[in-house]
């Protein structure tokens, strides 16, 4: 390990006590303005559809101020910006046509919350639906277009050539290949968005405060779309947000409509999501289809890549994608030394959340295909699998290493990382556990993954997109300018703000840290500010809490300004000390130097403020210093589409041993190591809770999260009881060990260290679980079922006389069953068609009412799981085969969902003179009902149908129909 | 019985952290609505609103429970604790919150308030709680940030320390 003479241990957080004790100050936690107004969003429950609204009810709400469409929105806005040269309109309202479920389709602005939301249910949306698109693969058959006015929805399509890898794969004695698909997922905060906005008509201004956490780009976005100047978009964040891992950056959307919300309503308005929202709506990681090749000689030695990646990035380009697939562009060869490199990009649109900044972004899809690959090739080959990962590792002397596609990585030691795992971190203890494992029969693996981790962005990497013509003509983009200020008040304390926008990494300990080392004072001295007000404070559009910029960017800026301070109060202090400037020393609270009675740190620092007149001639007045600074090394992309995407890039070793049970095919994660070198560490503890915040994050994304739609679109994980994130029982503790090769271009030698363990831990799991069933693993998460289908063989055959259950994923509802009713056939008959007698035995019915002979409307009241909630329900009849048999079809839609279904009823006459009715049907759910009653729709929909069969059987034939629990279960078991 | 509309407001009274409190409220006001909003004790989060993520954990009449499950008239009267009621006093930290900073056993510390309230609980009820045990109840939470190990940590510290042993 090296020394590290600039790393202090692991102070306690100054955050924490306010974190600890319920005083910390949340978005929802800030005083509200007076006549503050509050906003609701009504989304569609539609992945596509055209739509027609009637507001009328909702306006006429007592409490309701403003009711907006997309139209309102339209007339006081511009569309979002679109990162890619193309004629789509990104609105953050729906304009007449919904694209996606839980899009925006109407604003409500309310006296409270409470009325906001009551009023959401009287507005009528009326769906004329179009074929939904989910898979990206059927997205590029171009079937049905989402956005007309592109014309397809294949919205980019690039190829990359670097090297010559035409020439390695005819050279190659082996070509070894692999397709995955990695899937939607995000690292959803606790803390959902939240904002409160304001409008000035007279400044012609708007004033928000947004749990937001950049890019600050964003900024230009926002501002645009309002159509106001930069310097009348105030925006500001909280003194502390739960969580982000990237996702707030997909609050600007709402930044918008809020803004302009507060604008018609007159006073400002308070939003805050809600968990249904966030997990429906908010922002996803996109999901990935890779194809990629490796050109392999025969000792295992990898001489090309050809990557083949489709991303789906959701029903619209929002920026700042395809950011995703493009924050790797520098490193898509990984930890290899591979200088032979073609690329294929292409994204298209799907009916599907809008994709944006997720933890990791872009790694986790790259490593999951490049890592799974490495392994293949070890198999293919009859090799180790580590082994092959050495081979192929950029050797140590190699730095700063500059890779195929223009990443020039600032420093490493792979092949140190790969010791410290065989030796400290005692891998062959682990093969060993494997062998005593496999002698008894028992389903073990072990797993390995290298990552090279970008930290740092490059402001200019998405650029890469565009053609070079493309790029001459919108000019140069690049950098990633990171900015702190440091101040003395008139007492000589210390105060810092920065613009790192952070929730929750401890910022203002480090930095504490880091500018009182300099000016030889006590972290506890230094007061530290990191709420963000774009009217008041230095930022730039690289600002904000992504790309792991914190410890490598932020805080060397930090120092930056300290040293830049001190050496303006060494110019002040030398002639008192009667020394030159460079003989200042700042130690211990006291500014000396050799032979000179020290002065107080705090008398020096307030001397600009009270004395002016006294700092000598030639030296500055050290009041204030603010420092922007961007490292030189990330240029714009050159000509042959080379660019530097990231300044710094970690490194990461990980293996695992993992079990899976024979019987239910889940995996239990044995033992995990990981090795990082993330350059200088600035403070242990907050390292490591980084890496172990990334690795849980990890495990979720590789074992339990999927955001999961239908094939008709329909969102069905609208709750943690579907969308599953890991509790403590299921995140044993990793092992972690570092080692430190500190990066050469920051000014702390410090590199990221937050997105490592999400880019190498799904594929490391993923490579472990491969080992352990002998089989390819080409998606994720790695469920139970779909672990288990890999060695138990197909589901046995439903015992006869008993239907499957729905496809699991699918809301689809099916169902069968009978009763016997002690009335003749002609009278149930009659009572089917009758309106009144209708009213009276379906269950929550408020009314019926006959359309036509055949066609029946019904207002409904129906509860499913946790919602509840009034449908219009139209059902038609046809085949009628009085008194023998009907077909009934129908839909049935509301506030909380819609449903379309049809059903067989066929009535015989039993020899009692009775009837027995046979009816089966099959039906599918969308909207807020199938995103979170899902798991309780074939229950609920049973109960339903049992009720109405019970009360028929009661009005026609006399109340001999019994009811009760036990019928119920009778009832159920036949069905 | 009296029949409500859901725009009626009543006057709540309870005990929040040993004080006696009101505010009026709604029949449908949540709990975690009432805490936050009318009695400004914001120390308690939301966080998913449907029981999952633990968040908005607090104690009615000493036992755990979801506030975002409860509306706030079934809080009539009852003893309520909260996170803001922890600490000894304004300026110390309890056995556990200080172990929870010793350990960095928080990030962003949304969730936290919600931990805590489950593990003050726990630790009361049952002092020799071991790991297994507190990860059951800290798996009844969610956290994003720091991938429970060292809460775990953290909670058995206090636990050691509260036996009157050493840290652990």
């Amino acid at each position: 390990m090296t020394v590290r003479p600039d790393t202090f241990r692991s102070p306690e957080r100054v955050e924490d006590a306010a974190l600890l004790t319920g005083r910390a100050q949340f978005v929802d936690d800030l005083p509200e303005p007076g006549n503050c107004l509050h906003l609701a969003i009504l989304r569609a429950g539609e992945a596509h559809a055209k739509i027609t609204l009637d507001i009328a009810a909702a306006q006429a709400l007592p409490g309701v101020v403003a009711v907006l469409t997309g139209a309102d929105v339209a007339a006081l806005t511009k569309p979002l910006m679109v990162g890619v040269r193309l004629p789509m309109e990104c609105w953050p309202i729906a304009q007449d046509r919904v694209r996606y479920v839980g899009e925006p389709v109407a604003l409500v602005v309310a006296r409270s919350r409470y009325i906001a939301e009551d009023a959401l249910a009287l507005i009528d949306v009326v769906y004329e639906k179009l074929p939904a698109v989910v898979a990206p693969r059927d997205a590029l058959a171009d079937e049905t277009v989402l956005h007309e006015s592109v014309g397809s929805n294949l919205v980019s399509d690039r190829s990359y050539r670097y090297g010559d890898p035409e020439a390695a794969f005819e050279e190659a004695t082996h070509r070894v290949e692999i397709s995955v698909s990695y899937p939607r997922n995000a690292v959803t905060p606790i803390e959902c968005y939240g904002l409160i906005a304001a409008y000035d008509p007279f400044e012609e201004a708007y004033d928000v405060t947004a749990n937001f956490q950049g890019p600050f780009s964003i900024h230009s976005v926002i501002s645009r779309a309002l159509k106001v100047p930069g310097n009348r978009l105030r925006l500001r964040t909280p003194p502390s947000s739960g969580g982000s891992y990237g996702v707030k950056q997909g609050i600007f959307p709402y930044i918008v409509l809020a803004s302009v919300a507060a604008r018609v309503a007159g006073a400002p308005v308070k939003w805050v999501e809600d968990r249904l929202e966030h997990l429906t709506a908010s922002v996803s990681a996109t999901n990935r289809e890779t194809t990629l090749a490796a050109a392999v000689d025969a000792e295992g030695r990898v001489t090309a890549l050809d990557w083949d990646q489709l991303e789906d990035v959701g029903a619209y380009i929002r920026a700042p994608e395809p950011a995703t697939l493009y924050r790797m562009h520098g490193n898509m060869c990984g930890a290899y030394d591979i200088q032979n490199l073609s690329i294929r990009n292409r994204v298209v649109v799907t009916n599907k959340t809008p994709t944006g900044l997720v933890r990791g972004f872009g790694g986790p899809q790259v490593y999951f295909a490049l890592e799974r690959l490495m392994r293949k090739i070890a198999v293919t080959l009859g090799l180790d699998p580590l082994e092959v990962i050495e081979r192929n590792l950029i050797p140590a002397e190699a730095f700063p290493y500059r890779t195929a596609s223009g990443a020039l990585y600032d420093s490493g030691d792979y092949q140190k990382a790969l010791e410290i795992g065989r030796t400290d971190a005692r891998l062959a203890e682990l093969l060993e556990r494997r062998d005593v494992a496999r002698a008894e029969g028992r389903l073990y693996g072990i797993g390995y993954a290298v990552a090279v981790e970008p930290s740092v962005s490059n402001m200019g990497y998405v650029s890469t997109v565009l053609t070079k013509e493309e790029r001459a003509k919108s000019g140069p983009k690049n950098g990633a300018q990171a900015t702190a200020t440091v101040a003395l008040d008139p007492l000589g304390s210390v105060s810092v703000h920065v613009a790192s926008a952070p929730q929750g990494q401890g910022h203002r300990t480090v930095l504490a840290g880091v500018v009182g080392k300099v000016l030889g004072l006590p972290a506890e001295a230094v007061q530290v500010r990191t709420d963000l007000d774009t009217g008041k404070d230095a930022w730039s559009i690289a600002s904000g809490n992504y790309s792991s910029r914190f410890a490598a960017a932020v805080a060397g800026t930090g120092k930056l300004a300290a040293t830049r301070m001190r050496d303006r109060l060494a110019a002040i202090a030398a002639p008192m000390l009667g020394v030159s400037a460079e003989e200042v020393q700042f130690e211990g609270g006291m500014v000396t130097a050799e032979g000179a009675k020290p002065i107080p740190f705090a008398r020096l620092a307030a001397t600009s403020h009270w004395a002016p007149g006294t700092v000598p001639e030639g030296a500055e007045q050290a009041l204030r210093e603010t420092v922007y600074w961007t490292p030189p090394q990330l240029e714009a992309p050159d000509e042959a589409d080379r660019v530097n995407s990231s300044l710094c890039h970690g490194f990461i070793f990980d293996f695992c041993g993992v079990e899976i049970d024979r019987l239910t095919g889940a995996l239990r994660i044995d033992r995990y190591v990981t090795v990082h070198d993330c350059g200088r560490i600035l403070h242990q503890g907050m390292v490591d809770g980084q890496i172990r915040g990334g690795y849980a994050n990890a495990i979720g994304a590789a074992l339990y999260e999927e955001y999961a739609y239908d094939a008709g679109g329909a969102f069905l994980t609208g709750t943690f009881a579907d969308y599953l994130v890991p509790t403590a029982t299921e995140v044993p503790a990793p092992e972690i060990h570092h080692l430190e090769t500190p990066s050469p271009f920051t000014p702390l030698g410090a590199k990221g260290v937050g997105e490592g363990n999400c880019m190498s831990t799904p594929a490391c799991l993923a490579n472990a679980a491969s080992d352990a069933l002998g089989a390819e693993i080409l998606t994720l998460p790695m469920t139970p079922a779909r672990l288990r289908a890999h060695f138990a063989g197909e589901e046995p055959a439903a015992p006869e006389g008993v239907k499957p259950a729905a496809a699991p994923g699918g809301r689809g509802l099916t169902g069968s069953g009978e009763v016997e009713i002690a009335a003749p056939r002609q009278t149930v008959w009659d009572t089917l068609l009758d309106p009144e007698t209708l009213e009276r035995i379906v269950p929550g019915c408020h009314g019926v009412k006959k359309v036509t002979d055949t066609h029946f409307r019904a207002d409904v009241t129906l509860g499913v799981g946790p919602v509840k909630g009034r449908y219009t329900v139209d059902v038609k009849l046809t085949d009628l085969v009085e008194p023998q048999s009907a077909t009934l079809s129908g839909g049935a839609r509301g506030a909380l969902g819609s449903g379309e279904g049809s059903g067989r009823v066929v009535l015989e006459e039993t020899p009692e003179g009775g009837t027995r009715m046979r009816y089966d049907y099959e039906a599918q759910v969308g909207g807020k009902v199938a995103a979170v009653g899902g798991r309780m729709l074939d229950g609920a929909a049973k109960v339903v149908i049992g009720q109405f069969f019970r009360a028929l059987a009661a009005q026609t034939g006399g109340g001999t129909a019994k009811s009760g629990l036990l019928d119920r279960l009778m009832f159920w078991r036949r069905s | 019985m009296t029949t409500l509309s859901k725009d009626d407001t009543t006057l709540i009274r309870l005990t929040l952290n040993g004080r006696e409190v009101q505010g009026r409220a709604s029949p449908r006001l949540l709990l975690s609505d009432f805490l936050r909003h009318e009695l400004g004790a914001t120390g308690t989060h939301v966080g998913c609103e449907h029981g999952v993520c633990g968040a908005c954990t607090v104690r009615v009449d000493g036992v755990m429970a979801r506030s975002c499950l409860m509306l706030a008239m079934q809080a009539e009267g009852a003893q309520v604790d909260t996170v803001e009621g922890l600490a000894p006093q304004p300026d110390r930290l309890s056995v556990l919150q200080a172990a929870f900073r010793r350990h960095h056993a928080l990030q962003c510390g949304f969730c936290t308030a919600g931990i805590l309230m489950s593990l003050d609980t726990l630790l009361r009820d049952e002092p020799d709680a071991d790991r297994t045990r507190i990860e059951e109840v800290v798996g009844g939470h969610l956290c994003r940030c720091t991938g429970y190990a060292p809460i775990i940590d953290a909670a058995l510290d206090a636990a050691a320390e509260l036996r009157g042993g050493d840290h652990v």
